[in-house]
């Protein structure tokens, strides 16, 4: 557990240090005026498509020994993912933080930012409530 | 002189920082990187409800993740406090922008005119905090992910999920910045 610990906290100072908390740096993502969220989210990923290959490759086993696999995501109707998504990515612009910033932007002491968790975890809680009647 | 980690950390150094969270995760415990369920085992811990979307052992599956969590706000609280505080850097033309919808405070990582205690008796401010904070609560919940679990986790593992989700994400954004931003602030 400790691990999650420490791995969560470098998380946060990544988060932190390279301003993806700032709603700023969002609206420049959103406006196309900066390149610099893009080149964030962008090495981001090819980092993890190469390390994550290379894993794979490597066919090593966690440090709990099992054997690494990411289960694939029930496509459904695809509904869910486009309309899910559609929707945070409203609040992602609104709030100017998805949920691993929201938290991070706490520690950094924007204590208002609570409220913002209280409403997400309302939110979450009106889904759960609303799933069967939802589309997937 | 200060060290080039205390300052802002370019975009070619957190990025890759980030991506190593994939491999990091699953090579610990086979853990999938995704921040979003956190909410989810928050509801099911302390909200206690009949409802099915909560009645799994949260304690199995999502305790890494929430101690994780925990480690997000400590690594916030030492990012703060590490190197000179500065303005944000961010584009003269974003600024511009934002300073004729009435954004005037760039001190912070937030403006404070949305963010802050006081705002969220504006409406601007409100919204801005709850309904935003609730469409990402709601929208993570029905996609099933976020930045990290779809575009991240997602994409690097190719699920087409994950794309769908991603290009929805973009949509909401740019959605909510054109459209509702210019007539909230």
């Amino acid at each position: 557990m400790l691990v999650y610990l420490l791995l969560g906290i470098v998380f946060g100072i990544v988060l932190t240090k390279s301003e993806v908390n700032s709603w700023f740096r969002i609206q420049e993502m959103f406006r196309f005026q900066a390149f610099r969220m893009y080149g964030i989210i962008g090495t981001a990923i090819l980092t993890a498509v190469v390390s994550l290959a290379v894993v794979r490759k490597s066919g090593v086993k966690s440090v709990s020994g099992e054997v690494i696999s990411i289960p694939s995501k029930d496509f459904g109707h695809g509904v869910r993912y486009a309309l899910g998504g559609v929707i945070f990515g409203v609040g992602w612009a609104l709030t100017g933080a998805c949920p691993g910033p929201l938290f991070a932007l706490i520690g950094n002491g924007l204590s208002v930012m609570v409220v913002a968790v209280a409403s997400a975890l309302l939110g979450t809680w009106v889904y759960g409530w609303l799933r069967p009647r939802l589309p997937r | 002189m200060t060290a080039w980690f205390a300052q802002t950390w370019p975009w070619y150094v957190a990025g890759p920082i980030i991506g190593l969270f994939v491999p990091a995760l699953l090579l610990t415990g086979n853990k999938v990187f995704g921040v979003s369920s956190n909410l989810r085992h928050l509801c099911s811990a302390f909200l206690p409800s009949k409802l099915e979307y909560f009645r799994y052992d949260w304690k199995q599956t999502g305790l890494w993740n929430l101690v994780f969590l925990v480690g997000i706000v400590i690594g916030g609280f030492i990012g703060s406090h590490w190197g000179t505080p500065h303005d944000i850097a961010i584009s003269s033309q974003t600024k511009a922008t934002l300073q004729s919808l009435g954004i005037h405070d760039f001190s912070g990582v937030a403006p404070k005119e949305l963010f802050s205690w006081p705002a969220l008796l504006t409406l601007r401010g409100f919204v801005s905090v709850v309904v935003g904070g609730f469409f990402v609560g709601f929208g993570t919940a029905y996609a099933g992910g976020c930045t990290s679990g779809h575009a991240i986790s997602g994409l690097a593992d190719f699920q087409l999920p994950s794309l769908i989700a991603v290009v929805g994400f973009f949509a909401g954004g740019l959605a909510a910045t054109y459209l509702i931003l210019p007539r909230l602030l």
